[in-house]
């Protein structure tokens, strides 16, 4: 079972104030600390699972900067066999079908059964590479995937749908399966597991090498602007010492009716 | 004259509501901008969907076949290229659902045209349309144009737009045949299953004390669990307390979980993701407690503790105890 696996380096922004860029076009980054996309942890931990039940390899991609790397680092801590990296200085020039069209020139000429994305990025929210990779690459696919079987030759699998129902096909193989989370509980890495993966051999490529003109990857879509949301009337506080919180909230509760 | 398609999504025959959503958008738009509206279906025994919809676009179209009875993103795709490239619609509008992003992301790279996702609204600003959306998970926004195409594809969010008709519309139902002689069916149906099946139902409770992932540890939570016994509260959560398998599946408020009705919903460490707020959007009142002002779920919430939970919840469990004890 030879399975690929996209992943993408992104910035931590929980309880983190975001500061618009000069060009409004994009966040500041320098301050913030970046890590794995969680959907993309979910699908390395689920490649290496198949991997370690049927045998084969992994290989982990990603599209950046030196700094990407980092990702890619991690992944082969996790497990994963050798990793490539595309380098593009930045890839903000790029819209999601531009980075699909990378990713699936790198992907054709790999042998693979499986082909992982996450469903989602934290940082654009857009959800749309994988299955445009699919797509470039004329592949069988299944989107939010929380469960995945191999049964002669074919997956079966559960897509999530809304509402707590789950969809289960079967498809055949080769496909590229953009993984949901919760799907595993993706394996602890240590600093020193990251540091025993150097050795692991990680590929850089180019956009020259992969036979890309820039043309090719003109953005169809393109950021006007970015900016904070607008105002909203929000949330009533709440303030004062922990005591009086603590009492306007039961005030509230006993005004809606559900204290006794 | 300009048309807006939108895809209809419909699940066991019934209309999802993002259809309605979509329709009351492209409705208030082929209003303004003198567009018209038309509605695709595909799929089996489509007579009543048809019904339920016809009173809000200008012309139905409709692909009713055996062939077409399970949603299968490949096919849908064929057919409504073919359609896309045939009447070349300015918008075509999919929902962002499981079923949309699987569709929306094949059918832009085989018509070619630009597709901007989960989109929040559509503005038409200097002769061009904008689509405003999130990253960031709602941190930030963004407006999207699209480079020299005259015609793009929309993924709809659901719960942004009321799901009312708009004006008054007597559709021209169109029936067209099964386009396909050859079927790429690289995927097959198998069945649909229950994943948030549990023992309690938090759909029905009047109190719940929902828990996110500012919990930090699986053992915190019992803070929460204390906090919902001294209120007499159900305790429910939101996602990543899932996916880490620290509460069941069934205690799970959102698009992908429960959706919930309680008259409070108070939600603790909880950042506010759209797919979580939108299955507490029937709440009477939401409480949030969260440590970071700028965390999305006080721009929703009625009322906002903006606190460690680590130190407030305990003070308040206490004082509920106090009160009760009279």
């Amino acid at each position: 079972m030879d399975i690929v696996v996209c992943v993408k380096r992104v910035p931590l922004t929980e309880e983190v104030d975001l500061v618009i860029d000069e060009q409004k076009k994009g966040i500041k980054k320098d301050q913030l600390a970046f890590i794995l996309n969680d959907w993309d942890n979910y699908a390395i931990e689920e490649a290496i699972i198949l991997k370690e039940k049927y045998g084969g390899t992994v290989v982990a991609i990603t599209v950046g900067n030196e700094d990407d790397e980092e990702v890619l680092r991690r992944s082969l801590a996790m497990g994963a066999d050798r990793a490539i990296r595309v380098e593009v200085s930045d890839i903000s020039r790029f819209d999601s079908l531009g980075i699909s069209k990378i990713l699936s020139c790198v992907v054709k000429d790999l042998p693979c059964d499986l082909v992982f994305t996450g469903v989602l990025a934290d940082d654009d929210n857009c959800g749309i590479v994988g299955i445009m990779m699919a797509e470039n690459l004329n592949m069988n696919h299944a989107n939010m995937v929380t469960a995945i079987e191999i049964e002669d030759g074919k997956a079966r699998v559960t897509s999530e749908l809304e509402g707590g129902l789950g969809e289960i096909s079967l498809i055949d193989l080769p496909a590229l399966i953009t993984i949901q989370t919760g799907i595993n509980e993706p394996r602890y890495v240590s600093i020193l597991g990251i540091r025993k993966a150097a050795k692991k051999e990680l590929k850089i490529m180019n956009l020259a090498d992969l036979g890309i003109s820039d043309e090719e990857l003109s953005p169809k879509t393109i950021i006007e602007e970015v900016y904070l949301p607008p105002e909203t009337e929000g949330a009533q506080m709440l303030t004062g010492d922990p005591d009086k919180i603590a009492s306007d909230f039961i005030e509230i509760l006993t005004k809606k009716g559900v204290m006794e | 004259m300009s048309e807006i398609f939108v895809i209809v999504e419909h699940r066991l025959g019934e209309i999802r509501d993002i259809t309605f959503e979509m329709l009351w958008k492209a409705g208030e738009l082929a209003q303004k901008l003198s567009y018209t509206v038309t509605t695709i279906i595909l799929g089996h025994e489509l007579n009543s969907i048809v019904d339920n919809i016809s009173d809000r676009a200008d012309k139905i179209i409709t692909f009713d076949d055996e062939r077409l009875k399970n949603f299968n993103a490949d096919i849908y795709k064929e057919i409504l290229s073919g359609l896309i490239e045939e009447s070349k619609p300015t918008l075509t509008l999919i929902g962002n659902t499981s079923w949309g992003m699987e569709l929306a992301p094949c059918l832009s790279v085989k018509t070619g045209l630009p597709l901007a996702t989960d989109c929040i609204d559509i503005m038409f600003k200097d002769d061009k349309f904008i689509a405003q959306r999130q990253m960031f998970n709602g941190k930030i926004f963004s407006n999207v144009s699209f480079a020299e195409s005259k015609e793009c594809l929309l993924t709809i969010r659901s719960g942004v737009f009321p799901k009312d008709k708009i004006g008054d519309m007597q559709a021209e139902i169109i029936q067209k045949d099964f386009p396909l002689t050859d079927i790429p069916l690289k995927k097959n149906f198998i069945e649909f299953v229950e994943t948030a099946a549990g023992d309690v139902d938090i759909s029905q409770a009047e109190l719940l004390i929902s828990v996110g992932r500012g919990i930090g540890e699986e053992e915190n939570i019992s803070l929460i669990k204390e906090l919902a016994e001294a209120l007499g509260g159900v305790v429910s959560c939101s996602r990543p307390i899932v996916d880490k398998n620290w509460l069941p599946k069934h205690l799970q408020v959102g698009t992908s979980g429960k959706s919930v009705s309680p008259k409070v919903y108070i939600a603790v460490g909880i950042s506010g993701a759209f797919q979580h707020m939108s299955g507490a959007s029937g709440a009477g009142i939401i409480i949030a407690v969260n440590k970071d002002p700028k965390a999305p779920i006080f721009r929703t919430a009625d009322y906002g503790i903006v606190d460690d939970l680590f130190k407030i919840v305990p003070v308040l469990k206490e004082k509920v105890l106090e009160v009760k004890k009279g």
